[in-house]
């Protein structure tokens, strides 16, 4: 145990200890995050996963500013009650233009990886109002004034532009026209071709075509529009039919 | 003060050799106990390493000898709770509807499954007792009132696409026209018609406002909610002759709805619910008091 005996000499030097802790955390460190660049199996290859479109997107950081992810997970994690209750258990795939993601860890309020579609928008419009009035035991607290604060996309082909700039694969078609993309999304009476072109059934394989709809049913574009379009797009993309799960995991 | 004089017999155990204000550090070896701990946690770690998926190589992580995965564990788990269902369930999807409730088996299996679906996806609008919210467009389910017919075949086809969603194609759809804002009616017909309304569901009313009202309603709404205002369930045309109201049935909430109409959507199930599923809720809401 000759070696052993040699370890006073870093017992008793500061700097050498802390150097060589440095190192063996490190290559703990890199030994669990650096396969996770290569792996194969890391994102799991699903079909139907597009990027938000600049409205959702929006909505998403309404979500992250009112600090939803506060109360509210967005991973359903492989467990019979959880599959049984939210749907499907989350794939890596599914955030993986999310930056930064919202799995979370805390849940208050219930998961929402597949809230979207579960609701109507009206029911949303309720509920960010006032959750009480239609979920009585609920202690979220109103978000009215998001019905009140008018949007209107002035920096979102900077959002998209910074979102593109990070490794999601927005085309420069998308970010040219994601003010248009933007107000289109939220008014049915618009022509949103150019909307669906880029984001809807015809650009993703097995996709669906993107919801275009007055989400919160007022004439003008709010923040409510976004967050609701955000709720309505969540765990929907997914084409389920295409995925086989890996056996390893 | 301490009232005892603490004494330290001298040992021969060494020091560190370093002393603060007269303060010295024995350098005792660590307890025989923790340091084997310690080492058969390293054995116990390399071990665990050897027989669940860890170390990542380089196409994949090596999967481990128990062949351990997450995902096998639920999909095991719930395929052994489908298994055990899987008889019952089978005979739930080939029943006839219409008849299941002569089966007490089956009927029993459905009402405790329909309970859970519902529990866990109904309840936010239609409430937890299925009772809706009143007044606010989420209609109670316990009352006669349909708005798209209350026998189980019309609820399961319901539940299956949903109304008015855009996700669903063969969702139940009807637009009611927006006949103040898009300005189809005059303000005084509106104010006319909504009195022959409250008329019609025996509120108080204004006589020569509803007599002048009963023309328009004959002329813009029987067609939907009928002549007599019992409404259409093939419309989703609600019943305006009695007491139930989906969006109030106040002089202003009247009003309200026929000046802006209403476009109540209820969100399709058939992707996030399995047949078996459907058919347990669509039994369970048609048992709750209203069904017919």
């Amino acid at each position: 145990m000759a070696i052993l005996d040699k370890h006073k000499a870093i017992e008793t030097h500061a700097t050498l200890l802390m150097v060589l802790s440095l190192l063996v955390v490190s290559i703990g460190g890199l030994v669990q995050i650096v396969p996770l660049f290569y792996l194969e199996n890391t994102i799991e290859k699903v079909e139907g996963v597009r990027p938000y479109t600049p409205l959702e997107l929006a909505g998403r950081d309404i979500y992250i500013r009112e600090g939803c992810y506060g109360c509210h997970s967005q991973m359903i994690r492989p467990m019979r009650d959880e599959v049984e209750r939210y749907g499907h258990y989350s794939l890596a795939a599914e955030s993986m233009y999310d930056h930064p993601f919202q799995w979370g860890s805390k849940r208050t309020g219930p998961d929402l990886a597949r809230v979207g579609g579960r609701y109507s928008d009206e029911w949303h419009q309720d509920h960010f109002m006032d959750a009480k009035s239609v979920v009585p035991e609920s202690v979220m607290p109103p978000y009215g004034f998001l019905f009140n604060r008018e949007i209107d996309g002035r920096y979102i082909e900077s959002v998209v532009k910074t979102h593109a700039f990070v490794g999601v694969p927005y085309t420069s078609d998308m970010i040219e026209n994601a003010r248009a993309d933007f107000a289109a999304q939220a008014d049915p009476n618009s022509d949103s071709s150019g909307l669906q072109s880029r984001y809807g059934a015809a650009a993703v394989p097995n996709g669906a075509d993107v919801n275009v709809r007055n989400f919160d049913g007022q004439p003008q574009l709010t923040e409510a529009d976004a967050l609701i379009a955000y709720m309505q797009v969540l765990g929907t993309m997914v084409d389920f039919s295409t995925f086989t799960p890996d056996a390893s995991r | 003060m301490c009232a005892k004089k603490v004494t330290q017999k001298p040992t021969d155990v060494p020091t560190t050799g370093h002393i603060w204000d007269g303060i010295e550090e024995y350098d005792n070896p660590m307890p025989r106990w923790w340091v084997w701990v310690f080492y058969a946690t390293i054995v116990w770690g390399i071990g665990y390493t050897i027989a669940y998926p860890a170390w990542p190589m380089i196409k994949g992580a090596t999967p481990g000898l128990l062949g351990h995965s997450t995902r096998g564990d639920v999909a095991a788990e719930i395929k052994q709770f489908d298994d055990a269902n899987s008889a019952i369930k089978g005979r739930l999807v080939e029943a006839d509807m219409s008849t299941v409730s002569q089966d007490p088996e089956l009927m029993s299996f459905a009402q405790n499954a329909g309970a859970a679906v519902f529990r866990t996806n109904c309840t936010t609008c239609h409430g937890s007792g299925a009772n809706g919210i009143e007044g606010k467009g989420y209609p109670s389910l316990l009352d006669d009132d349909w708005l798209w017919g209350g026998d189980v075949e019309n609820i399961q086809f319901t539940i299956t696409h949903g109304i008015r969603n855009t996700t669903h194609p063969e969702a139940r759809y009807s637009e009611m026209p927006r006949f103040g804002a898009d300005e189809i009616l005059e303000k005084p017909q509106i104010s006319e018609v909504v009195e022959y309304v409250l008329k019609l569901s025996g509120q108080d009313y204004d006589a020569a406002l509803a007599a002048a009202g009963e023309e328009v309603y004959l002329d813009n709404c029987s067609a939907c909610h009928m002549e007599d205002g019992s409404g259409d369930i093939n419309q989703g045309a609600p019943n305006l002759a009695d007491a139930i109201w989906l969006y109030g049935g106040s002089r202003d909430a009247i009003t309200y709805s026929v000046v802006n109409a209403r476009f109540g959507v209820m969100p399709g199930w058939n992707d996030k619910l399995t047949e078996d599923e459907i058919r347990a809720v669509a039994l369970y809401v048609h048992s709750r008091g209203g069904g017919q």
